[in-house]
């Protein structure tokens, strides 16, 4: 049998959550004999080559790649995961969602101290801007939720060979933080 | 202008000496005087009291009715509970936006006006309703929204935009509204006639500890709503170590759809602030305090000079009734505007001049209330119930209801029915029996007990209104045949989105996101998945919240999840697993425009 092929992204996230992905130590080698990476920046391969089991989300959507991007992952994963605060629930990045998006621009490329060229980025080729940004579930179907910021690593690690062995997971109290 | 705030900020601090429990009283004159509650003016109410900015600014941004925005020289707050909906409001909304030429929430350019949203206002069975300075204008009509900003525009006194005054004691010099009573149905209980004095007389007679047992042979327990039992929280509370001991009324009845409290203190105010010196005597207290929702400021005058003459034929004040050593004496204070301050740890940090956020509990009020002094909080209609008791007997009052709910109950019914009002029946009454009574025969569904409640449809009309069965505080509401039941438990769930204090996540969060869902599945973007979704997370809410707030809020859409399904499955996308409520487009139009580009939306539809 084929080994189940894995897929991971990071959105509007600080990469923190892969970070705690990869803190499983030498469990990593393990995880290699179990599973196959797709598209994913663990082996920068940068778009899909083939069908995936499992897709690992890190951080939400703040602009129009990200949305691409998740909706990509929708198709090509059978089981979608978001993993951390921010996929969960839009993160550090959602502090601007209580202010409107000019404002936010304006702050940040005309009235910012340290800027010089005053004009808000324009340009067609960049991501659009999203008025707020969004937690994964809002833009397409999550199965998994796997809650930190960032979750631990034997919360992953235990989330993940409990999928890949179709058993019942397991999560101590203490594996399961919310910060 | 910088020196006339300062005075004005001085002379108000100095009326209430200084006193930070009245905090509440010294923002509102600050404000009348001043139009509005500014930095300025918030920094120097600090100074003067000796409290931090942040304690003045707190309780300045929580109540509806401060502001640090200018609120005009005529502040119009246009009640938008669903009964107003019901009755045209949306038509009323629009006439006196465009005839002052400013939106809600605004003010006009000139600040003359300033049109303002607002929670039930308590006028319920003659909506639609505004407050305008104070002044209650109800069964407004779009011409007369009309007439009032022409009013306005001309300088007129709102007083004097009163045209006629409803029944009773609302045409008294002391009240001059044209709220009307609307009293339909009299029982024993309360509107029975009463003799002033008799309460308190036949309570002196006894000792308190009697006092005490006769109210829990009655079986009396609270009209609030959560039907505790009168005598035990009386009990609790003279039992209590503490100097003082308090007693106080929670008027503050904020539920959409309740207006009871209303009728009792314009037309049996005796019998209430009665009740609570039976309730002083009783639990050994000599300080009552009677906390009046801002909405009923119109009665404010009229309940001082009540008290007034009680306190000169001796009902209250030194050596009550003749009994030697037995002082009590009332004040009144009054509420700002918040929902949450019916909740009685609420209540009490509101009377104290805080936020009016719930306390944890224990210790309970009758351990530490207002002020760390053990405390009663009972509901008006409970302290005119004592009152009658204390005439009557805890038998003759047990006799009535059912064995579990002794006495009768005040209901305030509005909606779609053609006797609004108030009805006085016994507990035990079946809802069936009571559309018949209001003519609301036709009706296919019925909020018991406001949004906080629970919304029965007609297979449960059979079930009877008390404590075991159909509990309520009075509020009952009417649906008709043609009401769309979503638009109604939206308008429920923003009451409760706005009524949140915002102290704990499940309760702040957790109504936004119900709102959300509920909204999502009355576009049309809902899947069957978003039903189990509003289901656990009602369960979340309810079950997280710190206070009553949040344990009942959900119960809009639980109680019409279970009752009326069928309007939400008939929204819902059938076979489908998820539907997004995302819009790439709109998501991203106003950045777009903010940088002055052309969204790029290939494949997007």
């Amino acid at each position: 049998m084929s080994k189940p092929v894995v897929a991971t992204a990071s959105l509007a996230g600080c990469f923190g959550c892969h970070m705690s992905l990869l803190d499983i130590d030498d469990r990593i080698l393990t995880l290699i004999d179990l599973v196959e990476f797709n598209k994913s920046p663990i082996d920068d391969i940068k778009t899909f080559t083939k069908q995936c089991d499992i897709g690992i989300i890190e951080g939400g959507c703040c602009n129009s790649e990200n949305v691409e991007n998740l909706r990509n992952f929708r198709k090509n994963c059978k089981i979608l995961i978001s993993l951390g605060e921010c996929a969960i629930m839009g993160g550090l990045p959602a502090m601007r969602n209580g202010i409107p998006i000019k404002d936010c621009l304006e702050e940040a490329y005309l009235n910012s101290p340290t800027v010089d060229d005053k004009i808000i980025p324009n340009d067609d080729e960049l991501p659009m801007i999203l008025d707020r940004v969004y937690p994964c579930h809002e833009i397409v179907k999550i199965d998994y939720f796997l809650p930190g910021c960032p979750p631990r690593a034997d919360l992953i690690w235990q989330a993940l060979v409990a999928l890949l062995e179709g058993k019942p997971l397991d999560l101590p109290y203490e594996v399961v933080k919310f910060d | 202008m910088g020196k006339n705030l300062v005075t004005i900020v001085t002379a108000s601090v100095a009326k209430y000496r200084k006193n930070k429990a009245l905090l509440l009283d010294i923002i509102r004159d600050v404000q009348s005087e001043l139009g509005c509650v500014s930095d300025e003016a918030i920094v120097q109410i600090a100074k003067s009291l000796g409290i931090s900015r942040v304690d003045v600014e707190g309780v300045v941004t929580f109540y509806h009715f401060f502001s640090k925005n200018p609120v005009g020289k005529y502040s119009v707050y246009l009640n938008n509970s669903v009964t107003a909906q019901m009755n045209g409001r949306a038509a009323v909304a629009k006439a006196f936006s465009n005839a002052a030429g400013c939106a809600f929430g605004k003010t006009t350019g000139d600040g003359v006006i300033g049109l303002f949203d607002t929670s039930c206002i308590g006028m319920n069975d003659q909506e639609p309703a505004a407050i305008i300075n104070g002044v209650v204008f109800t069964k407004l009509t779009a011409d007369r929204a009309k007439t009032i900003v022409a009013d306005m525009k001309a300088g007129r006194a709102v007083q004097d935009m009163v045209q006629e005054y409803g029944d009773g004691a609302n045409q008294s010099a002391l009240i001059k509204a044209m709220v009307s009573n609307n009293i339909q149905r009299r029982g024993p209980v309360l509107f029975a006639p009463f003799e002033a004095g008799s309460a308190i007389k036949a309570a002196v007679e006894k000792k308190p500890e009697d006092v005490i047992e006769e109210i829990k042979i009655s079986n009396l327990r609270g009209r609030g709503g959560a039907g505790f039992p009168t005598g035990m929280k009386w009990d609790f509370c003279r039992k209590a170590e503490g100097k003082k001991h308090y007693v106080v009324c929670n008027a503050d009845e904020g539920e959409p759809g309740t207006f009871k409290d209303r009728v009792i203190l314009t037309e049996i105010p005796q019998m209430l602030f009665e009740g609570m010196a039976v309730g002083g005597y009783a639990v050994g207290a000599e300080e009552g305090i009677l906390y009046l929702r801002a909405e009923y400021m119109y009665l404010k005058k009229y309940l001082e000079d009540v008290l007034e003459k009680m306190r000169k034929n001796k009902i209250l004040g030194k050596n009550i009734a003749g009994k030697k050593g037995f002082n009590f004496d009332i004040r009144i204070q009054m509420g700002a505007g918040a929902y949450v301050c019916g909740e009685e740890s609420a209540l009490i940090e509101s009377a104290e001049g805080k936020r009016g956020e719930p306390r944890n509990r224990p210790p309970f009020p009758v351990q530490s209330g207002y002020l760390g002094y053990p405390t009663t909080v009972n509901n008006v209609e409970t302290f005119c119930a004592a009152s009658r008791i204390m005439r009557e007997g805890g038998k003759w009052f047990k006799a009535m209801g059912t064995a579990q709910s002794a006495g009768t109950k005040l209901l305030s019914v509005s909606g779609d029915c053609k006797k609004p009002g108030i009805y006085e029946i016994e507990f035990g009454t079946t809802v069936q029996t009571l559309l018949e009574m209001v003519e609301g025969r036709t009706a296919k569904a019925i909020q018991i007990g406001g949004p906080s409640g629970t919304c029965v449809g007609k297979n449960d009309f059979g079930k009877r209104i008390c404590y075991d069965d159909l509990a309520t505080g009075g509020s009952m509401i009417v649906i008709g045949p043609d009401r769309d039941v979503l638009e109604i438990v939206k308008n429920f769930m923003e009451f409760f989105v706005e009524e949140s204090c915002g102290w704990c996540v499940p309760c702040r969060a957790g109504n936004q996101i119900l709102l959300n869902k509920l909204e999502k599945i009355m576009e049309g973007h809902g899947a069957e998945s978003d039903l189990a979704d509003l289901e656990s997370w009602c369960k979340i809410v309810k079950s997280m919240s710190r206070c009553g707030l949040g344990q009942t809020s959900p119960n809009p859409i639980a109680t019409t999840l279970k009752n009326f399904r069928d309007v939400y499955e008939a929204k819902i996308r059938k076979g489908v697993d998820f539907v997004p409520q995302f819009n790439l487009a709109s998501a991203v139009e106003e950045s777009c425009k903010a940088a002055g580009r052309k969204p790029n939306l290939h494949g997007e539809h």
